[in-house]
């Protein structure tokens, strides 16, 4: 395969540009039904990667499932942002339980809708990288292996946000958290820790796991809806760069998001029943320091006290990505 | 229908008649038959339309049935001991948003040590988190309090834990009045939601609240207790007008007229007890007994009007305030305040510990003769521990103390026979 379909991208950016496409591909955002499900003025930092993600996800679930959703969501910054008291954010139907459980919320909401016949209202839940990596693993894990009817989307922004960033199990090798601190010789997050739950996802053999992007937002609203197209377990893992815990400017956001697909670091790929059946390729092929060097939390591999052996390993992270995944096209390779 | 049955299954054929719409199940002793029986007749499609779910843990068990109130399911599981501390954080929010799920406790201790056997521990330390808990007496009991649960938490809009004894309930087959579909249709309409998650009609629930409406929330819950203390007599006038007996309510007295000496316990314990003041009553002696149904709320003016009239009582509880005494007799103390009565304490059966006739007896004459201590544990070995505090001055390698304890105790069935 030495060619892939052609696409209309609006320049640097690579999106697609809405005004090339027929109404009915275009961008959820682009139309005027679109639901707000998260409406403005809510309390996110600028620049928030997982305020946008999580927009353009329950947005794309709203219109796939012809505004019939209940959303589910773990403690965390997105629950926090969105509902500080007495306002609140949401336009669909929204509960927040505590922080480890939101998968089991979602099978109650989804077992409810069943018993009653309500074949049309559909279930979202939703939770930050430790609320779905960590504290929320046993529930997710029950949620999957059920097979219950839920869209899970977790908004991995690689730590512990809300709390002040400490690390989390989806925290990456030298990243600098609050207990992941640059010091000592080998500085920020060790290496050869943490876990890869898009595979642990597929591991269950749930009808659905895809992961995606900020920087391709078009891709995500795609996975989402084919995600509400089917039933049972499914799960998406959403990359959401956070400027205040990865010291990056508000405005890199997208950029960022790109760089680590772009990089091999983020892999993005959609697989049913198991088996991976798409990968989004890299278009251009970037070092990992392009990705790293804009981020405070990596800081301390280059400059006066640098680690190249630390960005070597990180490297080598991508490389594998690169060959596990096939991300680069056989002609680019 | 009468019906010679165990507890569980009992309370299980009562939950079922009560049209539970999403049943959360997992294994712990001595809760588990009342799952399994339950999910018996969602397969064969007895109960229907009800959905069954096999969680991975207690706390999902209690987070699926938040999931499912929330969407306006009336949702029921069942706990004991370890389970329901493993639950715990969700058992607060349950009640904290206002989730009417009922939940059955079998009670059991809490280790460690590890034991499976009946105390009131576990139920107990779950005394603050909002839910209200029912004691239930006997078998037939706890399975008209389940059908008076679902009533009153869907009234209230709160959680309520209706608690029965593990395997002294649990597992003893007796005789039991099944009431049938139609009574129990006359006397719980069906379920209502105050709030429900509906596409039609979106709310946000279990928003963050800061310091300016929190304590408001949380009196709420309070306020609803307190509307329960009203609500629980009514709710059993009408139970029996349904179903032709009395169970529930907030507090019973026995022999209670003229007694000098009243005994306060909640749970089959009072079988026991009503056993021994009969024949204590065919001496001569003025004792009663008064019973609590309901834990919480804590009818506190009901419990001091049943003990104004004597001179001292005493509780006797399956459970331990460690560092403290009672936990049930410092609500009762409370109740009387300032009434000048004498109050015992008596703390037995943790962990299974039986409580026999020919102990309460000695126990309750030395409270007549107000020749107890204020706190008393019932049946202690106080060699056993004094070993062991003996050894840990001695040693500071100690080792394990349940393992001490069980060598020096030697075999179990020495002991009891
Ligand atoms: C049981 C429990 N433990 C800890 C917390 C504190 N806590 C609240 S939000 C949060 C961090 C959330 O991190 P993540 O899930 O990654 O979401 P993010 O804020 O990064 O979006 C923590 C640790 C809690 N609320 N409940
Ligand atoms: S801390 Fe990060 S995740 Fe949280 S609101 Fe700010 S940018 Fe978003
Ligand atoms: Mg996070």
């Amino acid at each position: 395969m030495g060619f892939q379909t052609i696409k209309f991208y609006q320049t640097g950016t690579y999106t697609v540009g809405n005004r090339l496409l027929l109404p009915d591909q275009r961008s959820v955002q682009a139309g005027e039904s679109r639901s707000n499900s998260i409406n403005s003025g809510h309390r996110a930092c600028q620049g928030c990667g997982e305020a946008l993600g999580a927009r353009y996800a329950i947005d794309a679930a709203m219109a796939e499932s012809d505004n019939r959703l209940i959303a589910v969501n773990a403690t965390g910054c997105l629950e926090v942002f969105s509902t500080p008291y007495p306002e609140s954010s949401w336009q669909v139907p929204w509960i927040h339980s505590v922080f480890g459980n939101a998968p089991a919320v979602a099978t109650g909401i989804a077992a409810a809708m069943k018993v009653k016949g309500k074949k049309d209202v559909r279930v979202v839940a939703q939770g930050g990288d430790g609320g779905t990596t960590d504290i929320g693993f046993g529930c997710l894990s029950g949620m999957f292996e059920r097979n219950d009817d839920v869209l899970y989307i977790c908004y991995d922004n690689e730590a512990y946000m809300n709390t002040g960033v400490q690390r989390s199990s989806a925290t990456p090798p030298a990243a600098r958290t609050a207990t992941t601190m640059p010091v000592g010789p080998e500085p920020g997050n060790p290496f050869g820790q943490g876990k890869n739950l898009p595979e642990i996802a597929m591991a269950h053999g749930i009808p659905y796991v895809a992961t995606a992007t900020v920087a391709d937002l078009r891709d995500l609203e795609y996975k989402v809806k084919k995600a509400m197209k089917m039933h049972g377990a499914r799960y998406i893992h959403l990359f959401v760069p956070c400027p205040l815990g990865w010291g990056t400017a508000s405005s890199d956001t997208i950029r960022i998001a790109r760089l680590a697909k772009e990089s091999g670091l983020f892999p993005v790929f959609e697989a049913e029943h198991g088996e991976i059946t798409g990968v989004l390729k890299i278009r251009r092929k970037v070092g990992v320091e392009e990705y790293l060097m804009p981020q405070k939390r990596f800081a301390h591999l280059f400059g006066s006290h640098s680690h190249p052996e630390m960005v070597i390993r990180i490297q080598e992270i991508a490389d594998r990505n690169i060959r596990k995944y096939g991300l680069l096209d056989e002609e680019a390779a | 229908m009468l019906k010679q049955i165990e507890g569980s299954k009992a309370v299980a054929e009562a939950v079922s008649l009560c049209r539970p719409e999403v049943i959360c199940a997992y294994p712990i002793s001595p809760q588990t038959h009342i799952v399994e029986a339950l999910g018996e007749m969602v397969k064969s499609g007895r109960l229907a339309p009800c959905e069954y779910i096999n969680v991975e843990s207690e706390f999902a068990a209690m987070s699926v049935s938040i999931g499912a109130s929330a969407a306006g399911a009336r949702a029921y599981t069942a706990t004991a001991s370890q389970g329901l501390l493993f639950m715990t954080e969700a058992v607060y929010n349950a009640s904290g948003l206002g989730l009417p799920i009922v939940m059955t406790v079998a009670n059991r201790a809490i280790g460690a040590p590890i034991n499976i056997w009946n105390d009131h521990s576990d139920s107990l330390s779950q005394r603050d988190s909002g839910w209200m808990q029912l004691f239930a007496e006997n078998n037939q009991e706890a399975v008209d309090l389940h059908i008076q649960a679902f009533r009153l938490a869907e009234e209230l809009s709160m959680p309520i834990m209706v608690c029965m004894d593990g395997y002294i309930l649990t597992h003893a087959f007796e005789r039991v009045d099944i009431p049938v579909q139609e009574q129990v249709d006359a006397y719980l309409p069906s379920f209502e939601p105050r709030q429900v998650l509906d596409p039609s009609e979106p709310i946000s629930i279990g928003a963050m609240v800061g310091p300016e409406a929190f304590m408001e929330v949380k009196y709420l819950a309070h306020a609803k207790q307190l509307q329960a203390i009203e609500r629980i007599p009514q709710l059993a006038s009408e139970f029996r007008n349904i179903f032709g007996r009395d169970s529930g309510g907030l507090v019973r007295t026995y022999r209670a007229d003229d007694a000098e000496t009243m005994v306060v316990a909640m749970g089959s314990v009072i079988g026991t007890i009503k056993d021994t003041v009969d024949e204590m009553r065919d001496e001569g002696h003025r004792i009663g007994v008064l019973t609590i149904v309901s834990y919480r709320p804590f009818p506190l003016e009901q419990v001091r009007g049943a003990l104004l009239h004597c001179r001292r009582f005493l509780v006797l509880e399956k459970s331990l305030a460690v560092g403290m005494g009672g936990i049930l007799a410092t609500d009762v103390r409370m109740a009387v305040t300032g009434a000048g009565l004498k109050g015992y304490t008596a703390i037995a059966g943790l962990g299974g510990r039986p409580i026999f006739k020919s102990q309460l007896h000695q126990l309750f004459r030395q409270a007549e003769k107000d020749e107890l201590p204020p706190v008393t544990f019932l049946d202690l070995d106080r060699d056993a521990v004094n070993r062991q505090l003996e050894r840990e001055r001695q040693t500071r390698r100690s080792g394990p103390v349940a393992e001490n304890m069980l060598h020096d105790k030697g075999i179990v069935s020495a002991k009891f026979g």
